[in-house]
């Protein structure tokens, strides 16, 4: 609850150059990574993954094999046991399970916190927060308070608050996962409209094997406790994706080896 | 596919917003914690109706009692409402000093409430800021909320002597517990991820102080003001009774008009603390449901 080091601020927008331009150097890297917790379980083990720039990983796996574990790490919110994470993004966004919103704060006010907490001024955050949320479809919504959106709303606030800081790296822990289907269908097209449109690297957790072919570049799967990737599939398809694309055979495949590859690690 | 895609998530977007609006709405209707949206439907004639009634009634009782089971020679014990007022509001010898010892009173409590209030919250901030602090200090708040405190006034009597300021201790006494507990309840209710929101923007200790969980505990601070006020009318009260030097507060009159068997103007007395009391209580509730209405953007009317 204490970490209160008044570390350097990213003031202005990220600047344009940085080593993830680079498409040779992986935005998001782990090397042999294992996270043992205090109480003795071991969570990962052995885990090495890369994520570059424009690409969308999605991780899927039993309940409990450490997902989430993984992208804390990424996130630098945990530290790893063994191995090395290593983050070359000058912004990386959490979206978290919940909307984690500040139900005293409007919509607006929800995605002005990001720049608030970096010191932005008062205008330029008002300008940023306004463009973020037109971005995921709630302009008209910005004085609203979380208590009076829906749950899909909720979400697309705080999807509009990790993009309101143009991250090279966006972390997603299973945002859609309390969203009921129709909901959940449409907030897919929205995020694979906002990725390609902003370019980060994404990572992706998620217990839907359908949302994560959908949505991904590559999808990893993991085993059950302690967690290894077991397999990784690359998605054939460029952006954009049509909605029908869930239709396709090839899609039903993919998802097929990746339940298959599933069952046989849970 | 790219044209399909363009064309498709605009009015993706307008129908979910469309399609979950209204349910949403339903579901607000019903969920504002403590019935704070029930509060908003009704005039205010539909609100107080049932008071009044209640009120009615309660004079009703109080009149049967008087004269059904009451003899004419035990009528003393339970004076009817009208004499009751003739002789206590009509003399100016009885209504004068009980009004000033009622505003003494009140002083007394706004005082201890002000001082519980600061104490508590105080209290509450150390213990959210510090794991030790919590250990070390809570236990001493469990301690001021159980031990009787008729065990403690004589004791306070001894000590600070038996005038108003003594009279204040006591009412802090009584009064700071649901302060510190609803403090530090409400301090410590941020999510777990909201932390980790700040933790991941690099926020300071002062930030998260001010922009998370200070933020997030207004309703529960709110909550242990209401009930503190309440409880610091009962210290005040309590202090006046045990405290009789210097100006006496309406606890102290009880106590004079029960030795000497003055029926009409300690039953008047009784009416003041109970009205005190209420009054106290609702102001403190319209301003909970007024400001955390504000806050959360729960409308109240």
């Amino acid at each position: 609850m204490s970490t209160g080091t008044a570390a350097p601020k990213v003031t202005g927008p990220p600047p344009e150059t940085t080593s993830s331009s680079d498409p040779a150097t992986p935005t998001l890297a782990f090397r042999g990574v294992a996270k043992v917790f205090p109480t003795g379980t071991r969570a990962l083990e052995d885990v090495s993954i890369d994520v570059r720039a424009g690409e969308f990983v999605s991780v899927v796996g039993p309940s409990g094999c450490g997902k989430s574990t993984l992208l804390r790490l990424a996130a630098g919110l945990d530290g790893a046991t063994e191995g090395e994470v290593d983050v070359r993004a000058s912004t990386t966004s959490f979206v978290f399970q919940e909307a984690t919103l500040l139900e005293w704060r409007t919509a607006r006010r929800n995605v002005e916190l990001v720049g608030e907490l970096a010191g932005v001024a008062a205008a330029e955050r008002r300008r940023r927060a306004a463009e973020a949320l037109e971005l995921v479809g709630l302009a008209g919504f910005e004085d609203q308070h979380p208590r009076s959106l829906s749950g899909g709303m909720r979400m697309r606030v705080s999807i509009a608050r990790a993009l309101v800081a143009e991250p090279q790296l966006a972390l997603f822990d299973e945002p859609f996962g309390a969203l009921d289907e129709i909901t959940r269908l449409k907030m897919q097209t929205e995020l694979q409209r906002l990725f390609q449109l902003k370019g980060f690297a994404a990572m992706f957790i998620t217990h839907s094997i359908s949302e994560a072919v959908y949505l991904s570049s590559r999808v990893l799967v993991m085993s059950g406790r302690p967690g290894r990737i077991v397999d990784d599939i690359e998605v054939p398809w460029s952006y954009p994706r049509s909605p029908e694309l869930r239709y396709e055979p090839e899609f039903g495949r993919i998802v097929g080896r990746l339940s298959h590859a599933l069952e046989a690690h849970s | 596919m790219s044209h399909d895609t363009a064309v498709g998530a605009p009015s993706a977007q307008a129908s979910s917003s469309a399609a979950t609006t209204p349910p949403r709405a339903a579901t607000t209707a019903v969920r504002p914690s403590g019935g704070r949206a029930g509060a908003a439907a009704g005039t205010v004639w539909g609100r107080s109706a049932p008071i009044v009634a209640a009120l009615l009634g309660i004079v009703a009782i109080w009149y049967v009692v008087s004269y059904v089971f009451l003899s004419e020679s035990r009528r003393f014990l339970l004076p009817p409402p009208h004499q009751v007022l003739a002789e206590t509001v009509g003399n100016t010898l009885v209504i004068a000093p009980m009004l000033a010892a009622l505003v003494q009173t009140i002083t007394v409590a706004l005082i201890g409430l002000t001082i519980a209030v600061a104490i508590g919250m105080t209290w509450a901030l150390v213990m959210s800021q510090w794991k030790l602090a919590e250990k070390i200090l809570y236990p001493y708040a469990v301690i001021l909320q159980t031990i009787p405190i008729l065990a403690l006034t004589p004791l306070i009597g001894i000590w600070m002597g038996y005038g108003p300021p003594a009279r204040v201790v006591v009412c802090v006494i009584i009064a700071v517990f649901p302060m510190i507990s609803n403090t530090l309840f409400g301090l410590q209710s941020a999510t777990a991820a909201a932390h980790d929101l700040f933790t991941l923007q690099k926020a300071t200790q002062r930030q998260r102080m001010t922009k998370l969980m200070l933020p997030a505990a207004i309703p529960s601070i709110f909550t242990g003001l209401r009930q503190s006020a309440g409880l610091a009318v009962i210290g005040a009260i309590v202090g006046d009774f045990f405290f009789q030097q210097g100006s006496q507060g309406i606890g102290g009159l009880l106590r004079t008009y029960t030795l000497r068997l003055n029926m009409e103007p300690l039953f008047l007395a009784i009416i003041f603390t109970a009205l005190f009391g209420v009054v106290v209580f609702s102001i403190f509730a319209a301003l909970d449901r007024f400001v955390v209405g504000r806050l959360f953007g729960v409308s109240t009317r």
